[in-house]
C-alpha cells in the first residue's frame, strides 16, 4: 500500500479547473517530483494534500486513511504532514528557534526544554544553529528557507511537501537548499516536490510526474520522462526549459 | 575603511551641503519671525484686542486658577487610564468576534458588526448624555449613580467600537500565507489567531491605536457636561466667578501638554515601524 494515494482529485477555482481527475501514488521513502508549466496545478495539488484547500471530488489517502473525508480531524492530519512554501512563510515576530518550537510545544505537547533541544539539533542539521536567536528578516533567503524546512522537519512528518522551495532564491543560494534536500532524500524521507530545477529533479527523483491541464500526463522514472519523453506535450515543455537554460 | 580620506570631490560636496543647510536655517528663521510679528501686529491692532487680552489671557487670573484646573485634570487622567484598559479589552473582544468563522458564531459576528456600526455612528456627546442622565434616571438598584462612571462607560462604549475596527484591520492585514503556514503545522484556528495572527496584528496597528488614545485623552473632558469636576468643569466654575475666561485657556494648555508625550510616542513608534519616512534616501 502506498503512503500517499491520490485518486480522481478535482479542484476548481470558479470556472478554472485546476485539477481534473488527478491520480498519483507516493510510496514510503519515495521522492516524487512534479513538473509542469505555471498554472498546471502543481501547487494546488500540494495544498490539497495538506488540506489547505478542500477538494471538489476524489479521494486522498494517507497511510490508508481518507484525509479528504470532511469528518476527519484536519488539524491532526496537517500536523503529520510537513509543507515548505516558495515564500518561506516564517513567522516574522518570532525568532528562528521559536518558529521551530511553536508546533512541537503547542500542537504536539512537547515540553518546552525538550522542544528547545530538539529544535537546536534540527537547526544544527540545517546549519543554522548560530542563527537560532535571530528574527527571520535578519536572514538571507536561503537561510530563511532552511529554517522553514527545519520548522517542518522537527515534527517528524510522514510526508514532506515542497512547493517550489528554491524559486524565490538568488541563484547562488539555491545550492545550499538543494544540498539539504539531497540529505533528506538520503535519510529516506518521503517527499512530494514541485520544482523548476530539472537537473535536481533528475538527480533526486525516484519518479517524475509531468502535469498538464490538471492531469498527470506522463509519470515515470526521471531517466525516461526527462530524457526520453513519450508525450509531445512533455517534450514541448522540456524544450522550452532547455531554451531558457535551466536544464 | 580606516585609511579612507574623502576625495576632493566629496569635500566640495560636503561644503556645499553645509552652506545649503545654513542658508535654509536662516530662511526658516527669518520667515518665522516675520510671520509671528505680522500675526501679533495684526491681532494686536484689532479694536477688541485689549478687551480680549484681559478676558482670555490674564496671567494673574490664570496662575490663580491653575491649581483647581490641574486638580480637575487629575480626574481626566484617571478616567483616561481606566477607560483605555477597558477599551483595549472590549475592542479586542469585538474584533475577534468579527473574525470568528462557522455558523455557531453568526449571532456574535452580527452583534459585533451592529455594535461597531451603532457606536461609530452615535456622537460621543449624545452617548454621554444618554448614559449619564438616562441610566441613573432608571433608578435601578445595584447600579452606581455617579456621573463619572457613566461618563466613563460612554467613552468606553464609543471608543471600543473604533479600536475594534483598528484591531480588525490589523488582523486582516496579516497575509493569508501566515495562516496557511500555521495551519499546515497543525495549529488550530484558535492557536493560529493567538500565536501567529494577533501578535503581528497588534504590532502593526500600534500607531493608529495610540492615535485613538491621544484622542481619548482630550475627549475625557466631555464628561464635564455631566457635572463631573474635571479640568473643563473646574475651569467653568472658575470662570463663573468673574466672567474671566482665562481658566479655559489654562485647561486647554494643560490638555495639550498632556497629549504631547503620547503624540510623540506615537510618532516614534510609527517611524520605527516604517509607517512614514521609512524609506529614507535622498527622495
Amino acid at each position: 500500500m502506498s503512503l500517499l494515494s491520490i485518486r480522481g482529485v478535482r479542484k476548481t477555482f470558479g470556472a478554472n479547473v485546476v485539477l481534473d481527475g488527478f491520480d498519483l501514488d507516493v510510496e514510503q521513502g519515495e521522492c516524487v517530483v512534479l513538473i509542469g508549466a505555471s498554472g498546471s496545478g502543481k501547487s494546488t495539488l500540494l495544498r490539497c494534500v495538506n488540506l489547505l484547500e478542500t477538494v471538489d471530488d476524489g479521494v486522498i489517502e494517507l497511510d490508508g486513511t481518507d484525509i479528504t473525508d470532511p469528518r476527519a480531524d484536519a488539524d491532526r492530519i496537517r500536523s503529520g504532514i510537513g509543507i515548505v512554501f516558495q515564500s518561506y512563510n516564517l513567522f516574522p515576530h518570532l525568532t528562528v528557534l521559536d518558529n521551530v518550537t511553536l508546533a512541537p510545544i503547542r500542537v504536539h505537547g512537547v515540553r518546552r526544554d525538550v522542544a528547545r533541544a530538539q529544535a537546536l539539533e534540527m537547526l544544527d542539521r540545517v546549519g543554522l544553529v548560530e542563527k537560532a536567536g535571530a528574527k527571520p528578516d535578519e536572514l538571507s533567503g536561503g537561510q530563511q528557507q532552511r529554517a522553514a524546512i527545519a520548522r517542518a522537519l522537527v515534527n517528524s512528518p510522514k510526508l514532506m511537501l515542497l512547493d517550489e522551495v528554491t524559486s524565490a532564491l538568488d541563484p547562488e543560494l539555491v545550492g545550499e537548499v538543494l544540498d539539504l534536500l539531497r540529505e533528506l532524500k538520503a535519510d529516506g524521507i518521503t517527499m512530494l516536490i514541485c520544482t523548476h530545477e530539472m537537473s535536481f529533479a533528475r538527480e533526486v527523483a525516484d519518479k517524475v510526474c509531468f502535469l498538464h491541464h490538471g492531469r498527470p500526463l506522463e509519470v515515470g522514472p526521471p531517466g525516461q520522462v526527462l530524457a526520453d519523453p513519450k508525450e509531445p506535450r512533455t517534450r514541448e515543455f522540456l524544450s522550452r526549459i532547455i531554451k531558457s537554460g535551466r536544464l | 575603511m580606516s585609511d579612507w580620506q574623502p576625495s576632493a570631490l566629496q569635500v566640495e560636496r560636503l561644503a556645499y551641503r553645509r552652506r545649503r543647510t545654513i542658508r535654509s536655517g536662516l530662511i526658516a528663521g527669518i520667515s518665522t519671525v516675520l510671520l509671528v510679528a505680522l500675526a501679533v501686529a495684526g491681532i494686536g491692532s484689532t479694536p477688541g484686542w485689549p478687551r480680549v487680552r484681559e478676558t482670555f489671557f490674564d496671567l494673574d487670573r490664570g496662575w490663580e486658577a491653575l491649581p483647581t484646573v490641574a486638580q480637575g485634570l487629575w480626574l481626566n487622567i484617571r478616567v483616561m487610564l481606566v477607560c483605555a484598559v477597558l477599551i483595549v479589552i472590549l475592542g479586542m473582544t469585538l474584533a475577534i468576534m468579527r473574525t470568528l468563522r462557522g455558523p455557531v458564531f453568526f449571532p456574535l459576528r452580527m452583534f459585533a458588526a451592529a455594535y461597531t456600526d451603532v457606536f461609530r455612528g452615535l456622537p460621543l456627546l449624545l452617548v454621554i448624555f444618554l448614559l449619564g442622565f438616562g441610566v441613573p434616571a432608571l433608578q435601578l438598584r445595584g447600579l452606581p449613580n455617579e456621573a463619572v462612571i457613566w461618563g466613563g462607560a460612554a467613552l468606553v462604549l464609543t471608543y471600543s467600537s473604533y479600536v475594534a475596527e483598528v484591531f480588525r484591520a490589523g488582523i486582516e492585514s496579516v497575509h493569508p500565507s501566515q495562516r496557511a503556514a500555521a495551519r499546515s503545522l497543525g495549529l488550530s484556528h484558535r492557536q493560529t489567531l493567538r500565536f501567529v495572527v494577533l501578535p503581528q496584528a497588534v504590532r502593526r496597528v500600534m500607531p493608529p491605536l495610540l492615535n485613538d488614545f491621544v484622542s481619548l485623552q482630550k475627549d475625557s473632558g466631555l464628561i464635564a457636561v455631566l457635572g463631573v469636576i474635571d479640568a473643563i468643569r473646574a475651569a467653568q466654575l472658575e470662570t463663573a466667578e468673574d466672567f474671566n475666561f482665562t481658566p479655559y485657556v489654562v485647561a486647554g494648555l494643560l490638555f495639550v501638554a498632556l497629549t504631547i508625550p503620547l503624540t510623540r510616542l506615537t510618532d516614534w513608534v510609527a517611524r520605527r515601524q516604517g509607517w512614514y519616512g521609512g524609506g529614507g534616501g535622498p527622495v
